[in-house]
């Protein structure tokens, strides 16, 4: 495979999940919004929504004040930032134009699809009652396209790359998640344990489609080191770092067979998942959780470094 | 103008035989349900992605082709001629292009003159005394045919370089079965889906001698801007051949490498759709930014193919054309089988003469343009835009042809209020390797105004599903 169809699968699987957690985040932002509080909470939400997505520095500069419409326009339609999910769409649609022949039919024919529906939109036609019926429609695609994947597509490079791709973004989006809200989840607000808390660690669940599943997991109320157990070390929770670095190191192992040579990026990825297999919440909590998430950061872009170098992507 | 020959009616009377079934089934069709299926058949086509640029447009961006949903069809005896034709004419343009480049006999005979090949940008000195694998310099020629009458057929153009359109060959077909099903069962039309396989089985055989495994072959596209980035990759797709671009490729140690997640692999068959000028900027334009430096060093000394060859352009140049039949006489001693449309070579004095005079009858086509466009056709041309086509003409004579404005047949079309007769054209797609390969099918081009015959896509031209009868 060429060094280029590579870089093209990979970015094109994290264009793919970028759209789907900007989607998720924004139904989760437009929630909190909706509920009565008082004064301008909406600001924080907002704020830590952006922020979440990486694009909080972007929207200041384009529309200053943070007014519900513009961060929704921001981040649907606007294609000046590179995360909306305007921009995913038509940057995933154009990673796979470029490499349709790595593509089965399925696949290149649900991304084309996503991109002609969505680009189809008129961004005015937008009203709140419509936006959570198109935030869903942005995972359905997400999801038609991971499915066909999933079902269609030879075990080859092809495959793995997609996965690599994936499971970086998710475990990246994850960590961003965690990292901006971790301050919900202090152990000192376990005492205080006000309704407010309540929601607002049911949101941090709900940015991760995670709020049902983990009554199911642990049978019990939202505690914040459950939460946040979940949220990183838990292997049954599909967007947990854990989860991510699971299939990370799968992915990467299979390559590794499949071209007959080991490189960094395989020792990296599985430093990165013994850590968190090995991991203990409380202690995590007492060293501090933003300096863990911080550091997973650190690890998880310097993987995508090594595994860009590894396979050629660009030279 | 006399009444065109049409492809289902002849000129009038009769339904012609290879068209009854489907006379028969349009009769008791609704205009609405046609108009539907040619709606579905977009909705298809978009789906698929088979999308074409045009040039100069501002939003450079896809379009469609459109697609006429009503099959274009060849009988089985009128196939075994144009068979017999079309091959007779690739081996001579072959065995011509082998010639020029080595011993230049046929200059020697004085049936061409010398100067129409050593003047010409198409004819690439460099390429003299190369040797490619079988002596083939055109593997893959795309014939263009147009019909006048019931056994007028005539060659109106060879396309040499780098032919386009067999990807539309392959996807009209898939559209129309999945579409009409029953057509199918009506009538036994002739299967053109290994194409693919034939093309890949055309480049294995040219590949270098004494390679150690089976030969890498790749396919060379100038980006997904080029207006048929779509055929590059599906046919790569469909090859199972990795498409690469000129960044992907370097000259290492003599030989041509691709870059792959693995570092670098040699490549040994070229599939190059790109032209001549952006194939290697060290020998052919070195301001060009795009080609890979040194790979004709490569191709010379026999380490990789390049197909189609460097220089194969010379035998579609407009100024050689009406040369055809007398080059096919020369390399094969007998008549061509399929006739040229005449010609007159602005360049000769007397020719020049006689299509000044009768501008408003003719077709004047550029030596070197393509697409259709930089042409004027007479009959359909205004006062004002033949005094302008004059003056160019009279500029530089020797940079035009013109050929009568022949009265292509046409075909039943689903047109806006009714199905109508429209003019088209056929190419079909023929590979040349250690056998000669033509697919029973082609690309039919339909002009879909009323009346135009000017069938290029970038002129509002669509195309039609062709099918040649089973025996």
């Amino acid at each position: 495979m060429l060094g280029r169809t590579a870089n093209d699968l990979y970015w094109l699987s994290r264009y793919i999940e970028r759209a789907e957690n900007i989607a998720r985040l924004l139904e989760v932002g437009y929630r909190i919004v909706l509920l009565p509080r008082e004064g301008e909470g909406f600001h924080e939400e907002w704020r830590s929504t952006l922020e979440s997505a990486g694009c909080l520095q972007g929207y200041v500069q384009r529309h200053g004040e943070l007014l519900t419409q513009n961060v929704i326009d921001y981040m649907l339609f606007d294609t000046s930032n590179p995360s909306s999910i305007a921009s995913c769409l038509a940057s995933a649609r154009r990673n796979g134009r470029a490499q349709r022949t790595a593509l089965t039919r399925e696949m290149w024919e649900s991304l084309n699809s996503a991109w002609l529906e969505f680009s189809a939109i008129r961004p005015a036609t937008v009203t709140s009652n419509s936006l959570p019926e198109l935030l869903d429609w942005v995972r359905s695609r997400s999801a038609l396209y991971r499915g066909a994947l999933l079902n269609t597509i030879l075990r080859n490079d092809t495959f793995y790359f997609s996965q690599v791709g994936t499971f970086i973004e998710r475990a990246d989006s994850t960590a961003r998640i965690l990292d901006v809200k971790y301050y919900h989840l202090l152990p000192s607000s376990e005492m205080v344990g006000s309704e407010k808390d309540n929601y607002q660690w049911a949101a941090l669940l709900r940015s991760v489609s995670a709020h049902r599943s983990y009554r199911w997991v642990f049978k019990d109320h939202y505690r914040p080191l459950k939460i946040a157990d979940f949220m990183i070390l838990n292997r049954q929770m599909p967007r947990s770092l854990r989860s991510c670095y699971d299939e990370l190191t799968a992915a990467l192992r299979d390559l590794a067979v499949f071209y007959g040579v080991r490189h960094d990026c395989q020792m990296t990825a599985e430093s990165t998942r013994d850590l968190l297999l090995e991991a203990d919440m409380h202690n995590i909590f007492q060293s501090g959780l933003h300096e863990f998430v911080q550091d997973f950061i650190g690890r998880n872009n310097k993987l995508g470094n090594e595994i860009s170098t590894a396979y050629h992507f660009s030279d | 103008m006399v009444a065109a020959f049409d492809e289902m009616n002849g000129f009038g009377g009769e339904v012609r035989a290879p068209y009854r079934a489907l006379a028969e089934w349009l009769g008791v069709q609704h205009l609405d349900t046609l108009r539907q299926k040619s709606a579905e058949a977009e909705v298809l086509f978009r789906r698929s992605g088979i999308t074409f640029a045009v040039y100069g447009a501002e939003e450079a961006g896809e379009r469609l082709i459109p697609f006429d949903i009503l099959p274009r069809i060849i009988a089985a005896e009128e196939w075994r001629r144009l068979e017999l034709g079309i091959e007779q004419r690739v081996r001579a343009l072959n065995a011509f292009l082998y010639d020029i480049y080595h011993r230049q006999e046929i200059l020697k005979a004085g049936k061409i003159p010398e100067e129409l090949i050593t003047q010409n940008s198409a004819f690439l000195p460099e390429m003299i005394g190369v040797d490619p694998p079988r002596g083939v310099y055109s593997h893959i020629i795309g014939v263009d045919l147009v019909r006048t009458g019931e056994n007028e057929f005539m060659v109106l153009e060879d396309n040499t370089r780098t032919p386009s359109g067999v990807s539309y060959m392959l996807e009209n077909r898939e559209t129309m079965m999945h579409l009409f099903p029953d057509l199918f069962s009506r009538n036994r039309v002739r299967p053109v889906e290994n194409y693919p396989d034939a093309l890949l089985k055309t480049l294995e055989s040219v590949a270098p001698g004494n390679l150690d495994a089976e030969p890498t072959i790749a396919l060379l596209t100038p980006g997904v801007y080029n207006s048929a980035y779509f055929e590059h990759s599906f046919l790569a797709d469909q090859m199972g051949v990795e498409l690469v671009e000129s960044s992907d490729l370097v000259v290492i140690d003599g030989l041509l490498r691709m870059k792959t997640t693995e570092g670098l692999k040699r490549v040994d068959v070229l599939y190059r759709r790109v032209d001549d000028d952006f194939l290697d900027p060290l020998v052919f334009d070195p301001t060009s930014l795009l080609g890979v430096p040194g790979i004709f060093d490569v191709y010379r000394s026999g380490r990789v193919t390049i197909v189609n060859a460097p220089g194969a352009g010379i035998a579609d140049d407009k100024a050689i054309y009406s040369y055809i039949p007398a080059i096919i006489e020369f390399y094969t001693g007998k008549q061509p089988i399929l006739a040229n449309v005449e010609t007159y070579n602005c360049r000769e004095p007397a020719s020049l003469k006689y299509v000044l005079e009768h501008l408003a009858e003719l077709v004047v086509k550029e030596v070197h343009g393509s697409g259709g466009y930089g042409m004027l056709v007479g009959p359909k041309s205004t006062k004002d835009q033949i005094e302008t086509f004059r003056a160019k003409l009279v500029a530089n004579p020797s940079n035009y042809i013109a050929q009568p404005t022949l009265s292509l047949s046409t075909c039943p079309t689903l047109a806006d209020s009714s199905v109508a007769p429209r003019h088209l054209d056929l190419r079909p797609f023929v590979l040349i390797g250690d056998q000669v390969r033509l697919m029973p099918g082609g690309l039919t081009r339909v002009a879909l105004k009323k009346g135009s015959l000017v069938v290029n896509s970038s002129q509002g031209g669509g195309t039609k599903d062709t099918w040649v009868l089973q025996e």
